[in-house]
C-alpha cells in the first residue's frame, strides 16, 4: 500500500541552528531524513510512522571534511560516494573504502549517508562494522549543546541508541592508525551489489615487534546492533603473529554474538559463518608482512 | 500541512516548473507532472534502477528522490540522451547489439551506462558490470548489455 501524500509534510531548513530549534521546539514530532536510501523505501510502501519529515540535505554545517594529522573528521552527510572520493579515507581507512562499495549500488552510494547510516541503525548495515573497527566516535548537537559519544557504546539495543530526540549527528571522527597496521573488511551476502549482508566483519590490529598489540573486531548481522567482538579481541590481544589462537578465537567470537534466523541467513549459518570469517582474518594477519 | 510546492528544475537542459507535493517522488513528478514518461517504476524500492536519473551529475534512483530534495536540481533523463533525432552514442550501440528486449529496464540501464562512460571512458567488462550492478535486467542475460556499453568504449578508444 502506497503512502497517502496529504498524510506527510516535509520542511528544508537552511541551517543546523534553525534544525535544532525546530527539533528543540517538538522533540518526537519530526523524522530527520538524509539520503532517503532507507526512509523512502519504507515510505512508498506505506510503512513510515513519522509523518513530519526533517530534511537535513540543505545543511552545510552537516558537511565537510577536517583532516588533520591525527584524525579524520567527516560531516554526517557525507555520501559513499564521497567517501570514495576522500583520498585520506583511501589513505587510512581502506575498510571504508570497502564498506562503501558493499553499500547497495551506485545510485545509492550516490545518495546514502554515513550519518544515516549510522542513526537507520541496522544491524546489517555495511559501514559500522569498519567505524567499529576504527574507534570512530561520534558528535551529537541539539539545541543544548553538543557532545561526542564513542561509537561502540552508540547502539544500545535493536534501533534504540545514545541519541536524544532533539538531536543529530553532526560528524563521526576516526583517529588515524598509527604504526604497522592490518587492515580486514569482509562481508558475506547472497550477491556483489544490492544484496544485504549475512554476516559482515571488519577489523583493525596494531602490530609491533611481530605481537598484536590492538584488536578491534566489528561485526554486522550476527546481533540485535553492530557489535565489538570483545572477547575474540581478548583472545588475540598481545599474542604472537606466529601463534594467534584461531580456534579459541572462534570459540571466543561465538560468546560475542547472538544471531537469529531471518529471510536472509539462518542463526546456526551465521554462528558458523562469523567464526570462518574470523578464522579468515586471523590467518591473514598472522601472514602479515611486517618488514 | 503544506499541499504543494513550486518545483522549480532544469530538465534536459530545460528549465522547467511544477506544483507538486513535496514529498512526491521524483519519479512521479517526472512522469506525471512533466509527462516524462521515459523513466520506469520498477521496484520502487531502490533495487532494480529502472527509475535512475542524473540529479546534479549523480546517478540517483528517482523513485526514493523527495521532491522537495530535488528541489532547483539538474536532471537528465533517458530522454535527454538523444541530440533531437540523433540517438546518442550508447543508444545506438544498444540498437546494435539487440541490448533490449521488453525494454523496461533500458532507461535506466542507458542513464547508468552514458555516466559509466563519462567517469570512466574505456571500462573494462568488470568496470561495465560495477557500473551497471544497480540495474536489473530479467530479459537479456546482460550480456549483450555489457557488449553494447564495450563497444562505445572501444569506439572512444580509436577516436
Amino acid at each position: 500500500m502506497r503512502a497517502f501524500l496529504p498524510d506527510y509534510a516535509i520542511q528544508a531548513p537552511g541551517t543546523l541552528d534553525e534544525a535544532l530549534r525546530m527539533l528543540a521546539a517538538e522533540p518526537g514530532a519530526w523524522t530527520p531524513i538524509a539520503g532517503g536510501t532507507d526512509l523512502m523505501v519504507l515510505f512508498n510502501a506505506g510503512r513510515l510512522p513519522g509523518r513530519r519529515l526533517l530534511d537535513l540535505s540543505r545543511i552545510y554545517e552537516l558537511r565537510g571534511i577536517e583532516d588533520d594529522p591525527s584524525r579524520l573528521s567527516l560531516g554526517s552527510l557525507i555520501t559513499y560516494t564521497e567517501l570514495l572520493e576522500q583520498r585520506a579515507v583511501h589513505q587510512f581507512f581502506p575498510n571504508l573504502v570497502k564498506s562503501a562499495r558493499a553499500t547497495g549500488a551506485l545510485a545509492i552510494q550516490n545518495r546514502g549517508t554515513l550519518g544515516g547510516n549510522i542513526v537507520n541503525a541496522s544491524p546489517a548495515a555495511d559501514t559500522p562494522p569498519s567505524l567499529l573497527a576504527y574507534g570512530a566516535e561520534v558528535q551529537l548537537v541539539s539545541a543544548r549543546g553538543s557532545r561526542w559519544v564513542a561509537y561502540d557504546a552508540f547502539h544500545q539495543g535493536y534501533k534504540k541508541m545514545d541519541l536524544a530526540p532533539d538531536e543529530l549527528v553532526a560528524r563521526i571522527r576516526l583517529p588515524k592508525p598509527q604504526g604497522l597496521g592490518f587492515h580486514f573488511y569482509r562481508k558475506v551476502g547472497t550477491r556483489q551489489a544490492q544484496a544485504i549482508s549475512k554476516v559482515c566483519l571488519a577489523a583493525y590490529a596494531r602490530i609491533q615487534d611481530r605481537v598484536v598489540t590492538e584488536l578491534r573486531v566489528g561485526l554486522g548481522s550476527v546481533a540485535p546492533v553492530p557489535l565489538r567482538a570483545r572477547r575474540a579481541e581478548a583472545a588475540v590481544v598481545g599474542r604472537a603473529l606466529d601463534a594467534l589462537p584461531i580456534e579459541e578465537a572462534r570459540r571466543a567470537v561465538l560468546e560475542d554474538i547472538s544471531p537469529i534466523d531471518d529471510i536472509r541467513a539462518s542463526a546456526h549459518y551465521r554462528q558458523v559463518v562469523t567464526g570462518n570469517v574470523l578464522a579468515q582474518m586471523l590467518k591473514e594477519l598472522g601472514a602479515a608482512r611486517t618488514a | 500541512m503544506p499541499e504543494t510546492i513550486t518545483l522549480t528544475l532544469q530538465v534536459n537542459g530545460a528549465r522547467r516548473t511544477v506544483d507538486t507535493h513535496p514529498m512526491a517522488r521524483l519519479l512521479d513528478v517526472l512522469r506525471d507532472g512533466l509527462r516524462l514518461t521515459g523513466t520506469k517504476e520498477g521496484c520502487g524500492e531502490g533495487e532494480c534502477g529502472a527509475c535512475s536519473v542524473l540529479l546534479n551529475g549523480r546517478v540517483v534512483n528517482s523513485c526514493l528522490v523527495p521532491a522537495l530534495q530535488a528541489q532547483d536540481g539538474v536532471v537528465v533523463t533517458v530522454e535527454g540522451l538523444a541530440e533531437g533525432e540523433a540517438l546518442s552514442p550508447i543508444q545506438d550501440a544498444f540498437l546494435v547489439h539487440n541490448a533490449a528486449q521488453c525494454g523496461f529496464c533500458t532507461p535506466g540501464m542507458l542513464i547508468a551506462a552514458d555516466d559509466l562512460l563519462r567517469r570512466c571512458p574505456n571500462p573494462d567488462k568488470e568496470q561495465v558490470q560495477a557500473g551497471l550492478a544497480g540495474n536489473l535486467c530479467r530479459c537479456t542475460g546482460y550480456s549483450k548489455i555489457v557488449d553494447a556499453v564495450r563497444s562505445v568504449a572501444r569506439q572512444g578508444e580509436v577516436r
